[in-house]
């Protein structure tokens, strides 16, 4: 498991955290209902963790939901905050086996790992985490964040399962390099 | 040089192989620089030059692991043993991005940026900063953010970012790349002046020889595949013709005296136009010239991209196009100066649609245009941006030059053939199953264009094409360009800083100027005329000074008739 | 960026705080307003936050828009409340009285009222809090007060970096989306949902693989100067404490007990009005 901090680590919080916040008002809607749509910035999330680790996925996830609902919303809803880091730190765990820098991801081993790993992170932070800090925190009616927790869940499952997972192989193919290249006529 | 002193760098039989490589980088160097010298380090991408400087700053072996052998002092002391960190006391390095060196969220701050991590109390560090700050005329702008300064003043920044460390030498990696021309030429004066005020020793990297000469070097060293080849005067190397044979451009003014047949000798000093003793030459410079036919100005009658008096702003206050109207003629290549911030990008998206016009019509082919959306105006006016890696979202490189069409609803099969047709004419077709990863940043550069190509546009507004490349990629762009504009009739229309771009590619020159266009007249023209230089921050092309010296009295007409000299020597 | 809400340089009692002040004053805020339900407090601490607000300066104009946008998220909020519970105030305070019925099993009562009510004011204790602190504090002073309370310092450097490259990356997304938009890569809401995911990765991609180049660029930077190589660093715009700063960060302290001792003292969370 990767926990050390070295000067990348930081810069990759620190401009990962940017990207994530920059996306923040970037989405796809699903339907018409308000709240539900897709957050393309869950799969840099999930991308940056796998790359760099846990550390940098739990201070992206953090730091860059707070950051992103205080600068655009006005306001910061930790219940929301914590599990987006839990995403970001369980995905990291897994880093060293993704192995995406290396050239690693673009087996489909390490894609269908990184997709059991996701659904499950997400399930935890979604359905368990989320609802029960909404219930501590704001006495919110079960069924309502339940709902909402799988409505989230189920959104961040699509956008991590295909964009990240588009991001990650495409983007170790290219950090990976390339052998047995030939011209053709 | 009293050579008494011991050199403060010395590299002996130095020999380095990257742990990925197969081939060693650099091969048996040998170099001495003593104290207070300023050396200019030129050769082309790969030939060892930022190796050579990794391993003054111990990034190498430190960041980037490799074998070594022979050995590397500097200021008495081996750099892999002092590490990145102990080296930052002796050396500072000036990096090319200036962004990237811009760490910190202002200026007071990214000037203390080392200090701070060296632990210095707060009380001296406000006491150092100020200090550099006054030295670098900086302190007006001690609280302002990255994004609010030039890309000089940024440069000024990593400057004294790395000066508040009290080094004793000063390593710059390509300082002029982004800048433009006036500012690049302040910044090698700046450096002038704080060498000889501090006392330190200079290295630059630079492949704008030109422009670096525009204050003594002490020695050019020149290297190739590994090696130094050459290690001399400045007037000694410009009076030989090793420069050219590596790939390195030389001052135009030196050019036009080679091409005039005169024989340059080091003895009349070329390193400067202005203190040159040009007697020797003149006639022969004077008689090549009347030798020229005169420069003829072709132009197609048939417009294709008309502007008039454009406006535009983003609040109220300040408006970045004022007024601006031209009037582009089909097949042209055409070139848009300007200092940063004179509304270059902004007249460009404007045209491309990504902003909306306050005032004025842009018409293409006689239509206006403002109905049309981005989509549908990318399908007539292609956008390629600055750098290739902005744009490539495919790994493949078929994929990604295809993609415009299939966004379209084009059949896969006219895609395949189209693709391959245009990958066919920008020389890439033998690459076609590649992903985009295996190619150089040259060939990338031409997946950019050709995935734009495809979508047969009539116009090509192409972001700084050249920016940050060496001689021989900037001529492989270039050439690309202008064989693309014969082959498909296409017009082009390039931001640019590069003086000599303007002057050898392009047909005709727009300037603007705090969003206003200043002139729009032949590059040669542009150039020679001090005033709208001054204004826009150019800098008059030295063939200006030759033809007075000689006493041409049609500078203007000199420069065109070296320009056309040179396009029928290379065909 | 004009829409995001930004620090702006005045000469208020708030503004001369030190930045680690103000960071250990928002935080503790923020756990009082989580952990308490009790009416009396939210609404004092509405009332002090209103009061702070005054006095820190806050332009109206420099928040309003991100008003609006959190005023449409609490009625959707509350209206959804409704819908899914209409009587999770009765389940709380343990009384149903019943002002209207509505419509099958909905029914109005004074009970869920109250309780959305505390839902309601419990986001506004920390909305001027927000603003507050992110109008009065210089962002320079965030990384040094996040090592102020312990955060290791290269993490806290993370958000300086974070705050430092927001911009370029905005104005980066924006160029690439332009471009992509010109080759007829588009961000629209018609299309397959495949589709419309693979379209933004188009986007996203060259933005994300730029990213990671910016990240090598600048780590080359930081370690060039001496990032990271010591146990501590010093800080240039480290604001030093004063008087008044103590007294601050008592006072919250205090308040924070306060709040606990007096939500608590009847074992229940809430304030009840209706027994």
């Amino acid at each position: 498991m990767n926990f050390k901090i070295g000067i990348k680590e930081v810069v990759a919080m620190g401009i990962g955290t940017a990207l994530f916040v920059v996306l923040t008002n970037v989405q796809i809607p699903l339907i018409v209902v308000p709240n539900t749509a897709l957050q393309p910035r869950m799969a840099i999330l999930a991308f940056l963790s796998a790359v760099f680790g846990p550390i940098v996925g739990l201070v992206v996830g953090l730091v860059g939901h707070a950051l992103g609902d205080a600068l655009f919303y006005g306001s910061v809803w930790w219940s929301w905050v914590i599990p987006d880091g839990i995403v970001g730190l369980a995905i990291g765990f897994f880093a060293n086996k993704f192995a995406v820098k290396e050239g690693g991801f673009v087996n489909s081993k390490n894609i269908i790992l990184f997709n059991i790993v996701q659904v499950v992170v997400n399930a935890v932070a979604w359905i368990i985490c989320a609802p029960v800090l909404d219930i501590l925190i704001f006495a919110e009616p079960a069924n309502k964040v339940f709902a909402q927790g799988a409505f989230a869940f189920l959104g961040n499952i699509v956008v991590i399962g295909i964009l990240g997972t588009i991001l990650l192989v495409a983007y170790s193919k290219i950090a990976g390099g390339s052998n047995n290249l030939q011209a053709e006529d | 040089m009293e050579k008494e002193i011991s050199p403060i760098i010395e590299f002996e039989n130095l020999s380095f192989k990257y742990r990925a490589q197969k081939e060693p980088t650099l091969k048996d160097i040998n170099l001495k620089i003593y104290p207070g010298e300023k050396i200019l380090i030129a050769g082309q991408s790969g030939s060892g030059k930022s190796t050579l400087a990794h391993l003054l700053n111990a990034l190498i072996p430190c960041s980037y692991a490799g074998d070594q052998s022979g050995s590397l002092r500097v200021s008495g002391q081996e750099p892999a043993g002092l590490g990145v960190f102990g080296m930052s006391k002796i050396v500072g390095t000036v990096l090319q991005d200036t962004d990237g060196q811009f760490i910190a969220l202002t200026v007071g701050e990214d000037i203390a940026f080392a200090l701070e991590n060296d632990n210095v109390p707060q009380e001296e560090m406000f006491k150092k900063v100020n200090e550099v700050a006054g030295k670098l005329e900086l302190t007006s702008f001690m609280e302002n953010a990255p994004g609010e300064l030039s890309g000089g003043q940024k440069q000024r920044v990593s400057l004294g970012g790395v000066m508040a460390c009290d080094v004793k030498i000063l390593l710059f990696d390509e300082p002029l790349a982004n800048l433009d021309p006036a500012t690049g030429k302040r910044t090698i004066a700046l450096i002038d002046e704080i060498m000889h005020d501090e006392d330190m020793t200079v290295i630059i990297i630079e492949h704008r020889l030109e422009d670096v000469l525009y204050r003594d070097v002490d020695r050019i060293v020149l290297m190739d595949q590994g090696r130094i080849i050459a290690d001399m005067t400045p007037d000694d190397m410009l009076s030989s013709d090793i420069l050219v044979q590596n790939g390195i451009r030389e001052p135009l003014y030196v050019s036009a005296m080679k091409a005039a047949g005169a024989r340059v000798l080091a003895d009349t000093h070329p390193q400067h136009i202005e203190s040159m003793d040009i007697a020797p030459y003149k006639d022969t410079i004077r008689s090549w010239y009347h030798s020229i036919p005169f420069h003829e100005v072709k132009t197609s009658d048939e417009s294709v991209l008309t502007v008039t008096d454009l406006e535009f702003c983003y609040d109220e206050k300040r408006k970045i196009i004022d007024k601006v109207s031209f009037d582009i003629k089909k097949g042209e290549i055409v070139s848009l100066v300007g200092k940063n911030g004179a509304g270059k990008s902004t007249l460009a998206s404007l045209i491309c649609g990504f902003y909306k016009p306050d005032n004025g019509t842009i018409l293409l082919n006689g239509q206006d245009i403002s109905p049309l959306s981005i989509k549908e105006r990318g399908e007539k006016i292609g956008y390629v941006m600055q750098s290739p890696n902005q744009m490539i979202s495919k790994p493949m490189i078929m994929e990604e030059v295809g993609l415009g069409l299939a966004s379209r609803g084009v059949p896969e099969d006219e895609i395949r053939q189209r693709a391959e047709e245009i990958l066919k004419i920008c020389g890439l077709y033998p690459f076609r199953n590649w992903p985009v990863s295996a190619l150089s940043f040259g060939q990338k550069k031409r997946v950019s264009i050709a995935s734009i190509l495809i979508m047969n546009p009539e116009i090509l507004i192409l972001d700084e094409p050249t920016a940050g490349q060496d001689y021989m990629h900037y001529t492989e762009i270039m050439e690309f360009l202008k064989d693309i504009r014969e082959k498909l009739g296409i017009t082009i229309i390039m931001i640019t800083h590069d003086m000599h771009l303007m002057l050898e590619y392009t047909d005709r020159t727009l300037v603007l100027t705090d969003g206003k266009l200043i002139m729009d007249a032949a590059p040669s023209e542009v150039l020679t005329n001090s005033e709208i230089c001054d204004r826009a921050y150019l800098k008059r092309t030295s063939l200006y000074d030759l033809a007075l010296k000689c006493d041409i009295d049609e500078p203007g007409e000199f420069a065109a008739r070296f320009i056309d000299f040179e396009r029928s020597a290379s065909k | 960026m004009s829409r995001l809400i930004s620090y702006e340089k005045k000469n208020t009692p708030v503004h001369k705080l030190s930045g680690f002040t103000k960071l250990v004053f928002f935080i503790v805020w923020c756990m009082a307003s989580a952990l308490t339900f009790d009416t009396r407090i939210l609404l004092t601490m509405l009332v002090m936050g209103l009061i702070i607000y005054k006095i820190s300066d806050v332009k109206w104009k420099q928040v309003s828009t991100i008003f609006a946008a959190v005023m449409f998220f609490m009625v959707i909020n509350l209206t959804c409340i409704f819908f899914f519970a209409p009587y999770q105030g009765t389940v709380i305070y343990g009384t149903k009285t019943e002002i209207a019925h509505l419509f099958g099993n909905y029914s109005l009562t004074q009970e869920q009222l109250f309780y959305e009510f505390n839902v309601f004011i419990k986001y506004f204790t920390v909305i001027p809090a927000v603003f507050i602190f992110l109008t009065t504090t210089d962002p320079s002073e965030l990384a040094s007060s996040l090592n102020g309370i312990g955060v290791p310092y290269s993490i806290a450097y993370s958000l300086e970096i974070a705050l430092r490259y927001i911009p370029d990356v905005q104005d980066e997304f924006r160029r690439i989306k332009n471009a992509q938009e010109a080759r007829g890569i588009e961000m629209s809401n018609k299309g397959r949902l495949i589709d419309r995911i693979k379209n933004v990765a188009i986007i996203i991609f060259p933005l994300l693989f730029s990213t990671m180049e910016r990240i090598d660029v600048v780590s080359n930077a930081m370690e060039l100067r001496g990032f990271g190589k010591k146990k501590t660093r010093s800080w240039y715009s480290r604001k030093p404490l004063r008087t008044a700063d103590y007294a601050v960060i008592v006072f919250i302290i205090l308040f924070f007990v306060a709040t606990m001792v007096i939500t608590y003292a009847d074992g229940s969370r809430y304030f009840n009005p209706f027994v």
